[in-house]
């Protein structure tokens, strides 16, 4: 968290757009290595168009984005992936007709080193007993909570510098949520830079070093996590809702 | 009293409307059909035990090709969601080259001098063709379109298959032209007591070597898993690293793969090939794919065996014993018949999904 260090991932007036639909405008925002970031707001604020841009999956038609010292807004997803970013994507989206086992190598689908690959699986295990019980069973059988565990054990099999996180607690039930929760710590604990999306703004916060406040594709506050969590009406005036 | 009896009649009737009545008659009219003729087939007594066998036999054998040229299809609509309406023309434009080889070979004796040498070079010659042509087809027909709305391709893929169609017979003319006499090949095998043409025996048996082949390779290898992500959910699978591109073209290219072989399993079991060979085994090919469930490689498979056993048993089981003077002219009439049926009461085919989700 040394302020001189250059941010891994930095975003400088990125915009996008949905056809004729604004869904990014100028939004600026940096991760340092080893932070875990929240980008926070109400629905359709532009959160996950922001994970979705950074990854090449919705154009940026303006702005730069820069990973690990290069420029990647021109880049394709799969280049993108390439380059050590990955991402939990929104309501987990597994390969449902595929295993527990098929879903975490294929995660792992750009690596070679198949011991390395080996020690991150044993990793997810390590994180996520319970998928070792199912290992050969189709991603699609398995319980909420199971599938978010296999959403980030796939991500994380593709050993990213930078993981992004579309509201991993989505669908789940609190105590849930709250394992999600010190498992994206641990994660992070583990060397993982982050940067978490979520509805979930005072959970996110108390586990982040610093967020960002987006409201309809601008970012409108970005500070500490502290002093967001401290903030006077951050529920009432940019989320729109109170959790 | 008088509001419920309302209601109730109105609720009854709701329940069956006319649609279901009308598809109820009908199969209750296919089922009769089938059942009479039959019986009035089987108690004319023209055929005998063994010529039921060897109906079924010729089913098995020509099914196989069909389930061959129908995983093309299968695949490629598991990934896509399309129907590569020139797949026919992939199957055809392989047999058709092949044959030039086959010729030279039979010319200079070396065909009959060295069959499997020779048999071997015209299935790689014929699997070449197609894969490529199928490799190109996507290249420049369907990439350009991708993300079009879903009758564009699909109009592409008439116009292609016409397309190749209309090539061969300007480059070749529109005659049939026979493939030469491979020796090894005339003759009957004694399998388990039942004399069968050799031709059949090896149809069958390639047909499943390939098969095998293939449900490994989508099943164990890399580039298989690569299919069934992008199948399932292609942005995901970008995230994954998955080329998607190259995927997609390894789809066509292994699907024109086994169209090219079952090219030469075709001129195996009937001799010839012409500019148009590829129209009805295509179409029969696409009805195994959706009577077994498109998408379903071991539906594929299983949808070519019964329609060509049906093609092949059913004209003269259903036809003869109603009077019909030439029943095997209208194999047609039952192989698309059961694509109707099929589309009307089973759309999903037997391991299909049920309903396709995405678009």
């Amino acid at each position: 968290m040394t302020e001189q260090q250059a941010p891994i991932l930095d975003l400088a007036s990125v915009s996008a757009a949905y056809g004729p639909v604004r869904a990014l405008e100028e939004v600026s925002l940096e991760v340092r290595t080893g932070e875990i970031v929240c980008l926070l707001g109400s629905n359709a604020a532009g959160k996950s168009t922001t994970l979705r841009t950074i990854l090449g999956m919705t154009r940026a038609h303006a702005g730069e984005i820069v990973f690990d010292g290069e420029r990647i807004e021109r880049l394709s997803t799969q280049e993108i992936v390439s380059r050590g970013l990955t991402m939990v994507p929104e309501n987990r989206r597994l390969f449902g007709k595929m295993t527990v086992r098929e879903n975490l190598a294929i995660g792992a689908n750009l690596r070679k080193d198949k011991a390395a690959i080996q020690a991150d699986v044993d990793r997810v295990f390590g994180l996520f007993p319970r998928l070792k019980e199912r290992i050969s069973q189709k991603a699609g059988t398995l319980s909420g909570g199971e599938q978010q565990m296999l959403a980030i054990g796939r991500a994380l099999t593709a050993s990213p510098k930078v993981l992004l996180m579309d509201e991993p607690s989505m669908g789940l039930a609190p105590i849930l949520v709250e394992q999600v929760f010190d498992t994206i710590k641990e994660i992070n604990a583990q060397g993982v830079t982050i940067l978490l999306v979520e509805q979930n703004a005072h959970v996110a916060l108390s586990i982040a070093d610093r967020g960002y406040v987006l409201q309809t594709g601008r970012i409108v506050l970005a500070d500490t996590a502290k002093a967001l969590l401290e903030h006077p009406n951050l529920s009432d005036a940019y989320l729109g809702e109170l959790e | 009293m008088t509001a419920p009896a309302t209601s109730s009649r109105r609720l009854r009737f709701e329940r069956l409307p006319l649609r279901r009545i009308i598809l109820i008659s009908l199969s209750i009219a296919i089922v009769y059909g089938v059942v009479a003729g039959s019986a009035a087939t089987l108690r004319m007594g023209t055929f005998t035990a063994a010529d039921w066998r060897s109906l079924v036999i010729n089913g098995i054998a020509r099914g196989s090709v069909y389930a061959l040229i129908a995983i093309g299809y299968t695949l490629v609509y598991g990934i896509l969601f399309m129907i590569n309406f020139a797949h026919g023309e992939v199957f055809m434009s392989g047999a058709y080259t092949a044959f030039f080889v086959a010729v030279a070979f039979g010319r200079s004796g070396y065909l009959n001098a060295h069959p499997l040498v020779s048999i071997g070079a015209i299935l790689i010659v014929s699997m070449v063709t197609s894969t490529l042509v199928a490799v190109i087809l996507e290249r420049v027909a369907y990439r350009p379109l991708r993300g079009a709305p879903r009758l564009v391709p699909l109009i592409t893929a008439i116009g292609a298959s016409f397309f190749l169609q209309y090539t061969f017979r300007g480059l070749y003319g529109a005659q049939a032209r026979a493939y030469p006499t491979i020796n090894v090949l005339q003759g009957t095998w004694t399998i388990f007591g039942v004399e069968i043409l050799r031709t059949q025996v090896i149809v069958v048996v390639a047909a499943i070597l390939l098969w095998i082949a293939l449900f490994t390779f989508v099943a164990k290898t890399r580039t298989g898993r690569s299919m069934r992500a992008v199948g399932e959910d292609r942005e995901i699978a970008a995230l994954m690293g998955i080329n998607v591109d190259r995927t997609i073209v390894a789809t066509f290219a292994i699907g024109g793969a086994l169209a090219g072989a079952a090219g030469i399993l075709y001129v195996f079991l009937f001799n010839q090939v012409i500019f148009t060979m590829g129209f009805f085994p295509g179409i029969k090919a696409f009805t195994a794919a959706v009577l077994g469930g498109i998408g379903s490689v071991t539906g594929a498979a299983m949808g070519g065996l019964l329609l060509g056993v049906l093609e092949a048993v059913g004209p003269n089981l259903f036809l003869t014993g109603v009077g019909v003077p030439s029943p095997n002219q209208l194999q047609p009439v039952v192989a698309f018949g059961i694509l109707v049926l099929v589309l009307i009461f089973l759309p999903g085919g037997f391991l299909g999904a049920p309903e396709e989700k995405r678009a």
